[in-house]
């Protein structure tokens, strides 16, 4: 961030600001170092009584560079927590064991807005100061700007021996026609040139400035962003097994959630269906187990009437559709059961997605539900079913019951049978991947252990008391999605590349001065032309001197040297070693990569 | 997508022998360099130059003349005079790690000989690895790391090559290098193998590449700074000759370095240089995070922590322009500053559970 970097040892007199100490040179220059940034004064006085007196007291100190320099540091700082304790946004089970396991401190973060630092009320409150302050610096620096630009570079000053950058010839060309080559040749250049007096004055490199100005901008345009992008999103999830479909509606959503501002009643129309689903995983090796391919191959319709196209979803390739993406979030299997109840007849039949507790080797938990099931006597009674699916068994004699592999190589269901009442028809929501057991007996044999059965495909298990049977059919995938429909994205990419491209011109061009003069004096009884040049930059780069070495010996074949020229400094301390450059070690000098 | 492809075995063995072979000609400049700095204490050189230093801190404004071109060429060419700011401190840059010494020379030179050719080596280990599983090889941190290593020493060549005065990061940077590359193949090792999905897209290679080029850079930058705070002590105690005057030891190490002024403003330069690249990186992390989780910007540990390091480096830039913060307080933020980037490697990646966890670890 630039706004208020200004190079160090500004040689301008910046309003005579305590850099006053730093500058010797500023004196001398008067208006021609002036504004060469646009910098906002350092203030540290204070205010005289009354109440605007101490608003625009506050004011200017908001808008310092100090205070933003703090701010700066605040929110670096203050972001730190949200890294290191979990949060309700990104994780709300880790929140609640966090809560489990440290009561105390747990109420203490939970006052201080820990568990939503990046929403909490002192996070934002730095970084609304912050912008406020960024605002209130770059408004007048802006304005200033504009009247730098329809200004005209400032006049020479009296002295161009005291810039950082000088030199002197004498020539026979006439002063006029040296000041006429001088501005085309700045005029050439790039430069912003013209005459005032005996002198030439010219600039160039506005572009840091602008660069500065659009990067300070952009960071408002990106935080604009962020907020259109919260208050207009809607994101939900939905898991979808093999062959079943999803269409873009509120009661298809699993889960839900929407920005304050999002209409849920203006939901695009479109939809998909989930094909199948490819997953390949590493079969040996350190990672083995590890996801290589994993692809859910969908069709997909968009409008009313839209038709329907195949594509795949893969982890890196979310499906545009509609002004919302479809991202592939999670993958799982889906046994396939038929239930018949005790009158043989079949009350249940399809797949139902069991969910991975073990993320590594998809070791999966789930119920069925079967509301319809009645005895043979025709009796009402419930059916339930509580297990578990693993989809690569470790056989008998491996004593885990814990899937050893993501695929299925040796695919085992499991489960143990309830009969009651579900408590589906209270009308309440309920998890379908829980059963509620407080009005369900569970299934016993004659011993009293409860009955449960390994299953492979095609396995079926028998109810005691002739109440029906579970057969295991098979097993489909399922894949979960996330739909998102995020608006300023565009917006915030523009910020982005904006903010990149300001930050690049204020950091590499290079904002200077150049100033000529061409003065007649008598000598010896002739007349012969003094040239002066003289440089100033923003900052003491050692780019400058050379950029005016070039520039006096484009100028020396409109007005040629007359060799016996005696030293150029009033300076009697002429140089005396040659061979010491200022600054040797530098790199490339990223205040002026971008010269002309 | 690529098909998970086996690793190639052979290639993943000649990288380990590259990189370990990489790691005993490291040793070995690290011994030369040391040499280097041992031969040159005794330099007689060495003195003196502190002498000057203590002796042009006198006069305040001296006209440094920058001649372009030397003899008869003055004559179509004016000379520029160039003036510093006044303020400054007129400090001569150390003579170097050799301290004019000729046998330290000679062993400076050896060095950086033995540096080139360990990396060679070190490029070899990573292009060989990177070969052996047919993708950008930065896909766990022991790949990152030594990728890291390369680059920085990267870096560290390509600025001798363009005759810039860097011999004094030598020694820091190759006890650095050796460091991270014997993190890299002890603690972090892992396996050569295919990456897991969500690492499958090009934007692995923009957004990892460039983290790892900011952070080569910023690397170095870091050691200038630090290396600036010792040496701005150091002449501001030779400046007050009343006070503590700095120890034997430290003299002869300090007294070599370049002026506090060039190490600030090769500090300054290098971490302005690579700020917008690091700006990219985040920029270029947050597109690829929205294809492949949902949203551009997700408070994830690592985006906190590239955050974090932007907004430090961002507090370095600004507070190097501001009265009262440049020198040493600016300095101490640049270092802050890479401290936040180192943490947000080793640190997130190993303590922290994130989307970015795949450390290997």
């Amino acid at each position: 961030m630039s706004t208020k970097t200004d190079t160090p040892r500004d040689p301008g007199p910046d309003s005579g600001a305590p850099d006053a100490r730093e500058s010797g040179t500023a004196a001398d220059l008067g208006a021609a170092g002036s504004q060469l940034s646009t910098a906002p004064a350092e203030d540290i006085s204070f205010p005289s009584l009354g109440p605007i007196g101490w608003a625009r007291w506050f004011w200017r100190q908001l808008t310092s560079m100090r205070v933003a320099l703090l701010l700066l540091f605040l929110l670096s700082i203050g972001a730190i927590p949200g890294s290191l304790i979990p949060q309700t946004a990104i994780d709300p089970v880790k929140v609640e064991d966090f809560k489990g396991d440290h009561p105390t401190l747990g109420e203490l973060y939970d006052k201080l807005g820990m568990f939503h630092v990046y929403s909490s009320v002192w996070f934002s409150a730095i970084y609304l100061l912050l912008f406020i302050s960024l605002i209130g610096c770059i408004v007048p620096r802006t304005w200033q700007f504009v009247g730098q630009l329809r200004g005209r570079p400032p006049a020479a000053p009296r002295r161009l021996t005291r810039l950082p950058a000088y030199t002197t010839w004498r020539t026979d060309a006439a002063p006029e026609d040296v000041l006429q080559a001088a501005q085309g040749l700045l005029k050439k250049r790039r430069f912003r040139a013209h005459r005032s007096g005996t002198a030439v004055a010219a600039e160039k490199g506005y572009l840091r400035e602008t660069g500065n100005l659009v990067f300070h901008i952009a960071l408002i345009v990106l935080l604009v962003a962020f907020a259109v992008g919260g208050l207009w999103k809607s994101e939900g999830g939905k898991l979808v097994a093999e062959g079943d479909g999803f269409s873009n509606n509120l009661t298809q959503y699993d889960d839900f959630k929407q920005g304050p501002f999002f209409d849920t009643e203006t939901m695009e129309p479109f939809g998909f269906t989930l094909d199948g689903f490819d997953a390949t995983y590493e079969r040996s090796g350190p990672q083995k187990g590890t996801p290589r391919t994993f692809r859910a191959n969908v069709s997909y319709f968009s409008g009313a009437d839209g038709k329907e196209h195949k594509t795949a979803i893969e982890v890196n390739k979310p499906l545009d559709i509609a002004g919302s993406k479809v991202y592939l979030l999670s993958h799982g299997y889906a046994p396939v059961v038929t239930v018949k109840d005790g009158r043989g007849k079949v009350v249940y039949s399809g797949a139902v997605p069991f969910l991975p507790q073990d993320p590594k080797n998809l070791t999966s938990t789930g119920v069925v539900k079967v509301p319809g099931a009645q005895t043979k006597d025709g009796k009402r009674n419930q059916l339930g079913f509580q297990g578990f699916f693993v989809p690569t068994f470790g056989g008998k004699g491996s004593g885990s019951m814990f899937s050893q592999f993501p695929a299925l190589d040796y695919p085992v269901l499991t489960l143990t049978a309830y009969h009651g009442d579900l408590g589906v028809d209270s009308g309440l929501p309920q998890n379908v991947y829980k059963l509620e057991q407080k009005n369900l007996k569970q299934y016993k044999d004659g011993k009293g252990t409860p009955v449960a059965k390994m299953m492979l495909p095609g396995e079926s298990m028998k109810l005691p008391g002739g109440d029906g049977s579970i057969k295991f059919e098979g097993i489909k995938d399922w894949a979960s999605f996330t739909i998102a429909h995020q608006p300023g994205n565009g917006l915030a990419l523009t910020g982005a590349v904006a903010a990149l491209l300001g930050l690049a011109g204020s950091l590499f061009i290079q904002r200077r001065r150049v100033w000529v003069r061409a003065e007649r004096v008598e000598e010896n009884g002739a007349g012969v032309t003094v040239v002066e040049m003289a440089a100033l930059g923003r900052s003491e780069s050692p780019r400058l001197p050379e950029e005016l070495a070039d520039l006096a010996a484009a100028l020396g074949t409109d007005a040629p040297l007359v060799p016996d020229a005696p030293a150029p400094t009033e300076d009697p301390a002429e140089p005396a070693d040659p061979a010491d450059p200022a600054d040797p070690a530098d790199p490339a000098d990223p205040s002026e990569g971008a010269r002309a | 997508m690529n098909i998970a492809a086996a690793a190639n075995e052979t290639l993943a063995h000649n990288s380990n022998l590259l990189v370990y072979s990489a790691m005993a000609v490291y040793t070995l400049a690290f011994i030369a360099h040391m040499a280097e700095w041992v031969f040159g204490s005794r330099s007689k050189v060495g003195r003196t130059a502190a002498a000057l230093t203590a002796q042009a801190k006198a006069p305040a404004a001296v006209a440094v003349q920058v001649a372009k071109q030397g003899g008869t060429a003055v004559l179509e060419r004016p000379k520029v005079i160039t003036k510093a700011a006044a303020g400054s401190r007129e400090v001569p840059d150390g003579p170097g790690a050799a301290g004019g010494t000729e046998k330290g020379d000679l062993y400076g030179r050896i060095a950086i000989s033995l540096t080139v050719l360990a990396w060679a080596l070190h490029v070899g280990g990573v292009v060989a690895r990177a070969l052996s599983v047919q993708r950008a090889p930065w896909g766990n941190m022991y790949e990152f790391s030594t990728t890291f290593a390369a680059v920085a020493v990267g870096v560290y060549l390509l600025l001798l090559v363009l005759k810039k005065n860097v011999r004094w990061i030598g020694l820091p940077l190759i006890t650095s290098v050796l460091l991270d590359l014997g993190l890299a193949v002890s603690v972090l090792y892992t396996a050569s193998d295919q990456l897991v999905p969500a690492l499958h897209s090009y934007w692995l290679w923009i957004h990892v590449s460039c983290a790892i080029l900011s952070g080569a850079v910023l690397y170095l930058g870091a050691v200038a700074t630090l290396l600036f705070l010792f040496r701005d002590r150091y002449e501001d105690k030779l400046a007050d000759p009343a006070g503590k005057q700095p120890g034997a030891f430290a003299s002869s190490v300090l007294e070599r370095l370049p002026s506090a002024a060039s190490l600030d403003k090769f500090a300054y330069r290098v971490n302005a240089t690579v700020f917008p690249l690091w700006t990219f990186t985040i920029i270029a992390g947050a597109i690829w995070a929205e294809a492949a989780w949902g949203r551009y910007w997700g408070w994830d540990p690592k985006e906190v922590w590239s955050f974090i390091t932007w907004v430090a480096y961002a507090c370095y830039l600004h507070a190097r322009a501001t009265v009262g913060w440049k020198g040493r307080k600016a300095a101490w933020l640049g270092l802050i500053a890479f401290l936040c980037y180192l943490f947000n490697y080793y640190g997130v990646n190993i303590f922290v559970t994130g989307l970015h966890s795949y450390a290997g670890v």
